[in-house]
């Protein structure tokens, strides 16, 4: 092995790779495959060709993006919903994976299930074919999404075809103020770099922001690295990390964990290690955003004005004036104040305990002015948060309280956005007809939707957390 | 899946920035299963308008059997549905071309014999002018140009993209040859790291 200084993706890479081509293409090995609903393709795909899952014991099946939110059995739920429910609790079944079906304990969002139950850990290379994989690089995992012929192939061979991306160190420096998290961390550099600005690129997140965050904010940072363009975000693992993952189902626990601490402590970039591009943002200038356009990139801090498409030229004019005409939102005033007509507290970005309490403290012994929804990451997640009498503060609020799943991140259950309605989200996509045809989204963090949901209004959350931080 | 060196169709533009995954093809006809054609669902909710009509002023209506899109900036980002690139596929499509792709989406277009070609900011402009109406077009992978009219315009593609589309290579085929290293590395890797392989207490 070379003494040349390496960055964590470096490391990761070099760990995981089984051969590489001539053409600078690695053949990777696969720690960890979850499979969701829209696996369908990829398991059609090896069914035609007769073959079979190569390491079952390392696939996991999670029911989330159609589970049902509200009366699972009712009679609420379509053919179609059913349907593709029971396709994956088959396919599972037949390939004997392990699957947390719509009745399991542990059903929940992928991306929050396979942290929560010890399945993702530091060091590992985790695929799933869904672009919010890179969530799981907070724990120091190796972690991508994947399309639905690279899931057939992972089925099949346990391992997959990559070019190795560029690295990219995003560093955060100083500390958040009070109300200000994750997500406003995340939509500021996307923001400033763009949608696609960190395309090609595996960012790191490092500096004293990054290493402040719990680790539910940590995975709320790599999720949304996608909505930078960037397949792959990853945070180098340190105590909190261990501490986070002992005692968890799959975790390694007793000598293992003694040893696989070694190692893991050899996870991170060398001092000297040299990245393709190197970012830094000063944290302690970050205020609570919001998006007002139809892409992550077009976000603003809440004490801002909406753009003006007169003010600028050529496409970016022309980009803006159709965002806002989605939006139906008028240039040139501010973001504060504009009516929302709901909520939804949810999604593989927001939805972890820490996510909820932050919402809940906002919410505590105040009154919602529009309806709202707040579905649970996971069924454990749900569970905790009614241990804590989260649930309750949600209902005095008058906020619908609902079972774990995607719901109306992306509505393939029925949870949508009416067309022309106005959702403050802490989802990850503001995209056009995300939350449903029609649907307009603001994008924000758990504790500024709970903020909106008081005022009825996009609201800067700050001064309403006078005395309760 | 065939692999192609040339392809020659008539070529369509689509001046929007940030055509996203979404877009390509809603949620809600991702329970469809691929056998009954994923075409119809192409952008659907953006060529229709609120009543459901096909906008006869957004480019692909009234561009039919066209096999050549020409985009703008960060076409396909977001989701990694691959569902985006089977509309494009069953809709005819052989050829995106744009400043920026979504990189999974550019991954998954090769995987089904789609050619992300990637253009400058400047050669999109230029052609989406030339496109206000569609015009023919041809694509030669091997020189790496599209030719749109009589406009020459150079694309990049990373060399192994180039080799799996002229090819049509399948994956799972390549990797099987390696499968003793693959052995191999699964027996190295129980023993550097036993946890990988779990045993399960939930
Ligand atoms: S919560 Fe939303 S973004 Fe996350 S996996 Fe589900 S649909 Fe995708």
């Amino acid at each position: 092995m070379s003494d040349a200084p390496r960055t964590l993706l470096d490391r990761l890479w070099a760990d995981h790779e089984i051969h590489l081509r001539d053409d600078g293409v690695s053949l990777l090995w696969v720690d960890r495959h979850l499979v969701h609903e829209g696996s369908h393709h990829a398991f059609r795909k090896i069914a035609e060709r007769g073959l079979s899952v190569a390491e079952p014991s390392l696939t996991t099946a999670i029911v989330d993006h159609y589970a049902p939110t509200r009366a699972r059995d009712g009679d609420g739920i379509t053919d179609d919903i059913r349907r593709m429910i029971a396709t994956l609790e088959e396919n599972a079944a037949r390939h004997g994976i392990r699957c947390f079906g719509l009745r399991d304990a542990r059903q929940g969002i992928v991306h929050v299930t396979g942290p929560e139950q010890g399945l993702t850990l530091p060091g590992l290379l985790l695929v799933c074919g869904d672009s919010h994989t890179s969530t799981h690089g907070a724990l120091g995992a190796l972690a991508f999404g994947i399309g639905a012929t690279e899931v057939a192939h992972v089925l099949a061979t346990q391992t997959i075809w990559q070019t190795k991306p560029k690295a990219m160190r995003l560093n955060f420096e100083g500390r958040l103020g009070p109300g200000v998290g994750a997500k406003d961390m995340a939509l500021g550099w996307i923001a400033k770099l763009g949608a696609d600005g960190a395309r090609g690129h595996a960012v790191e997140y490092t500096g004293e922001a990054v290493r402040g965050l719990s680790l539910e904010g940590r995975m709320t940072l790599c999720n949304l690295s996608i909505e930078g363009g960037a397949r792959f975000g990853m945070v180098a693992p340190d105590t909190k990390t261990v501490d986070w993952i002992a005692g968890r189902a799959f975790a390694p626990q007793d000598a293992l964990i003694d040893r696989a601490r070694e190692i893991w402590a050899d996870l991170r970039s060398d001092a000297d290690a040299v990245f393709d591009r190197d970012e830094t943002i000063d944290a302690t200038d970050i205020a609570p955003i919001v998006t007002w356009g139809t892409s992550p990139e077009d976000a603003l801090p809440i004490t801002a004005t909406i753009p003006d498409p007169a003010r600028l030229s050529g496409s970016r004019a022309r980009k803006v004036g159709e965002a806002l005409d989605y939006m139906g939102l008028s240039p040139g005033h501010p973001l504060e104040g504009t009516p929302v007509d709901q909520v939804f507290i949810g999604s593989c970005t927001n939805a972890r305990l820490d996510d909820l309490r932050a919402a809940a403290a906002v919410l505590a012994g105040r009154r919602a002015q529009v309806p709202g929804l707040v579905s649970p990451g996971s069924a454990l997640v749900k569970r905790a948060a009614e241990q804590e009498g989260l649930d309750r503060i949600f209902r005095e609020a008058g906020l619908e309280w609902v079972d774990a799943g995607c719901s109306m991140c992306v509505g393939m259950n029925g949870d949508l956005v009416q067309p022309g309605k106005r959702c403050a989200s802490t989802t990850n996509r503001n995209f056009r007809g995300r939350q449903g045809p029609g649907a307009r989204t603001h994008l924000m963090s758990p504790a500024m939707a709970a903020a909106a949901a008081i005022t009825g209004t996009l609201t800067d959350v700050r001064p309403m957390l006078e005395g309760r931080l | 899946m065939s692999g192609w060196t040339r392809h020659e169709g008539l070529a369509v533009g689509l001046p929007r920035e940030g055509v996203d995954t979404d877009q390509l093809i809603p949620a809600r006809f991702m329970s469809t299963p691929r056998a009954q054609g994923y075409g119809q669902f192409l952008l659907h909710d953006l060529r229709r308008d609120a009543d459901g009509a096909l906008d006869p002023s957004f480019p692909l209506n009234g561009a039919d059997g066209s096999s050549i899109l020409i985009a703008a900036r960060n076409f396909g980002g977001g989701s990694s549905r691959e569902a985006a690139v089977y509309a494009l596929v069953d809709a005819g499509f052989r050829v995106v071309a744009a400043p920026s792709f979504g990189d999974i989406f550019a991954g998954n277009a090769v995987n089904n014999g789609l050619l992300p070609a990637r253009i400058s900011e400047q050669a999109a402009l230029s052609l989406l002018a030339v496109l206000a109406t569609p015009q023919h077009g041809h694509v030669d992978l091997a020189a790496g140009t599209l030719t749109i009219d009589t406009t020459e315009t150079a694309f990049d593609l990373d060399d192994v993209s180039r080799q799996k589309l002229m090819n049509g290579w399948d994956d799972i085929d390549l990797t099987c040859a390696h499968a003793a290293k693959v052995a191999d590395y699964r027996r190295r890797r129980i023993a550097i790291a036993p946890w990988v392989f779990p045993d399960e207490r939930a």
